[in-house]
């Protein structure tokens, strides 16, 4: 395992690093430490890497990642793994703002609360929270998969398209145009992958689980919708 | 009937046929007015400003004889890897979506044969515009449509827009007639909705987030490209000012004329200020930080001409940037056409119904009916003369006024013709020194 040490080293070094490893290099295995709050660690790698990130991020860890795993052993900053491609992102605390933001494919796992706006704007993430979400989460979601284990916040979908929320506690609020839907096979079948994928407890079963999509309603102007926005 | 002359009859200035026009058509329609282009309104503009030129106290240069460089540095505070264009005028950002692919691909050679950039939009890069563009700027927007680090690394510039000139304040609209098959995949959205894009960045607010926010950028691209900021042109002074504080190689600044390819008339014609009264208040504000020529400033909304250029250059800008005019260039609104406009209920010069997809040029338009009789290498050939001449056009200029630079260029250069222009542009009013708003006089 390679262990780099951020404090020592700099953000700018650990990067040039990160992305100078190609698919065919045998340096897979990291480990960063004395992160410190540090924004956009780890972003923009592109290879198959297993990278343990020690402590607490800043802004924009894992941003933009394509095929590694990056686990996050703390809580992680505003816009943790946004427009994520691929690989995985595990946050072993808690995550602020945008969490996945846009992110356009891969898995984004958070084992403990995620702030406002989780999955805003998402383009084909999959996120999977153990706990809670806050408000506006997934707004304007076009698609992918928001699991949440716990209770979302006010708005919940708001301005949703088609990307799919599936909440086991308490919704405070559906946004515009964002209304529970049936629950079908597919979608527990689904949802059977998410929770596995996403390293949930053994307990929470998709039967718990109520699901949230787009009414459609606004996709095309008309005026007398002006009162929903 | 009294023999007395009868007043005859009198229209208001208020309520004149075309405001009642538009209260009908908001009466009968269930919508508001929503169009491309620019602002139609007459604002104070380069019109209204004078060059100088040279004369006993300054001495001219030889048109054609004595050098008078045009090139131009983007991107030589912070990137590893600045951008060097043969010429100051660039192509703004406008999205396949809203074009179709030959005319992005004519922006490409155009713009190239020419020797400056050309900028992706809201759809994302396509390899039409790639493939065909020398220099290309990836626009990173609220949308984030088809976002991703490959074409970050394989831009030659990013720029992070906040605003555009024709709706600082508003996010991208794309009607669901233009929304194909091709452009509903690169966005991730169903095809035919009405796309309206955010009109805030999904993961940062304010000007300390931005800052934070090109650092990720410049990490993921190893600090190799030049970052713009473009803004609308609604607070320049701070706006430039806030970039600047965070970060960015360039500010790219949109005054109220500048084009789009949809949005509400009513935020056209009622939101931003011209781009005269913008360039000061930015070119002040690098003053202020020191950074005046460090961070470049391009700026945009109706540049016409190589005059446009020249008048932009002298109150301080960098570069300039164009789209409307190089969609004109390309054959948008030509008269060889009218019949066509006739048929869609309007005339050449006056269409900006570009959200329908109807552009009898090909241009405007995700119909493959449309956009086969465009032919791109023809449009970059038209679009690279067009570029060519204004630079010309500003040599003369710049040469007349003693200097062998472009961006020698200064305020002193100019006069301004009505009181509005001179309070804006900061430059007196012809035969005068007075500034309005300024003390002294």
């Amino acid at each position: 395992m390679q262990t780099f040490d951020l404090a020592q080293r700099g953000l700018r070094e650990l990067n040039q690093t990160l992305h100078a490893l190609q698919g065919t290099t045998n340096q897979t295995v990291w480990e960063i430490v004395n992160t410190k709050g540090s924004h956009a660690i780890a972003a923009g790698v592109d290879a198959p890497l297993d990278i343990t990130v020690r402590g607490t991020t800043g802004y924009y860890c894992a941003g933009m990642n394509k095929q590694a795993t990056i686990r996050i052993t703390g809580s992680a900053g505003p816009g943790v793994a946004e427009n994520i491609m691929s690989g995985a992102v595990i946050v072993e605390g808690d995550a602020s703002q945008y969490a996945g933001a846009t992110g356009r494919g891969g898995l984004l796992v958070i084992k403990g609360n995620a702030s406002s706006r989780c999955g805003i704007s998402m383009k084909g993430i999959d996120i999977v929270v153990h706990g809670n979400i806050g408000h506006m989460s997934a707004f304007m979601g076009q698609s992918g998969n928001l699991v949440v284990l716990g209770d979302a916040g006010d708005a919940l979908g708001d301005s949703l398209y088609e990307a799919r929320l599936f909440v086991r506690g308490k919704v405070k609020s559906l946004g515009a145009d964002c209304i529970e839907k049936e629950m079908r096979p597919e979608h527990l079948e689904a949802l059977e992958d998410l929770l596995r994928r996403g390293e949930a407890d053994a307990k929470a079963k998709p039967e718990q689980f109520r699901r949230y999509g787009s009414a459609r309603k606004l996709y095309n102007f008309n005026i007398d919708n002006a009162s929903a926005y | 009937m009294s023999d007395f002359p009868h007043t005859p009859p009198r229209f208001s200035a208020t309520f004149t046929p075309a405001v009642n026009a538009e209260i009908r058509r908001a009466a009968a329609s269930r919508t508001y007015d929503i169009r491309g282009a620019g602002t139609k309104r007459h604002l104070p503009h380069f019109d209204d400003l004078l060059f100088l030129g040279a004369s006993i106290s300054r001495y001219p240069l030889e048109g054609y004889r004595e050098k008078c460089t045009t090139d131009v540095w983007l991107g030589t505070r912070f990137a590893k890897k600045p951008i060097h264009l043969d010429i100051p005028i660039t192509i703004a950002g406008m999205s396949f979506g809203a074009l179709s692919g030959p005319a992005k691909e004519a922006l490409g050679r155009g713009a190239s044969a020419a020797g400056t950039s050309t900028t992706t939009g809201d759809g994302g890069m396509t390899e039409e515009e790639r493939g065909h563009s020398r220099t290309l700027v990836y626009q990173y927007l609220p949308s984030r449509y088809g976002m991703n680090p490959d074409d970050l690394r394989r831009a030659d510039a990013i720029e992070v827009v906040v605003g555009q000139g024709a709706k600082p304040g508003g996010g991208g609209m794309l009607l669901g007639q233009k929304i194909s098959d091709r452009v509903a995949k690169m966005r991730n959205l169903p095809k035919g909705i009405d796309q309206r894009s955010a009109c805030r960045h999904p993961d940062w607010t304010g000007p300390d987030d931005l800052e934070i926010k090109i650092l990720e950028l410049r990490e993921i691209t190893d600090w190799e490209k030049p970052i713009y900021v473009k803004v609308g042109g609604a607070r320049p002074y701070y706006d430039t000012a806030l970039a600047v504080k965070a970060g960015a190689d360039v500010v790219v600044l949109d005054g109220m004329q500048g084009g789009t390819a949809a949005t509400q008339d009513v935020f056209i014609e009622h939101v931003g200020m011209p781009i005269l009264a913008c360039i000061p208040l930015a070119v002040k504000a690098l003053q202020d930080l020191g950074m005046h020529r460090k961070v470049q400033l391009i700026v945009s909304g109706g540049i016409r001409t190589g005059a446009d250029v020249a008048k932009a250059m002298a109150m301080g800008a960098d570069a300039v940037a164009i789209g409307t005019a190089a969609l004109i260039a390309l054959g948008d609104n030509d008269p060889a056409l009218e019949a066509e406009y006739q048929k869609l209920g309007t005339t050449a010069g006056a269409y900006d119904d570009w959200h329908e997809g109807k552009d009898p040029a090909g241009i405007t338009t995700q119909d493959p009916e449309l956009f086969k009789r465009f032919d791109p290498i023809l449009g970059g050939r038209r679009l690279k003369n067009y570029l060519k001449v204004m630079t010309l056009e500003a040599q003369t200029i710049a040469r007349a006024c003693g200097k062998n630079s472009l961006h020698n260029l200064e305020p002193e250069d100019l006069c301004a013709l009505t009181v509005e222009a001179a309070a804006m542009s900061g430059v007196p009013i012809a035969g005068t020194n007075w500034i309005p708003g300024r003390g002294g006089f």
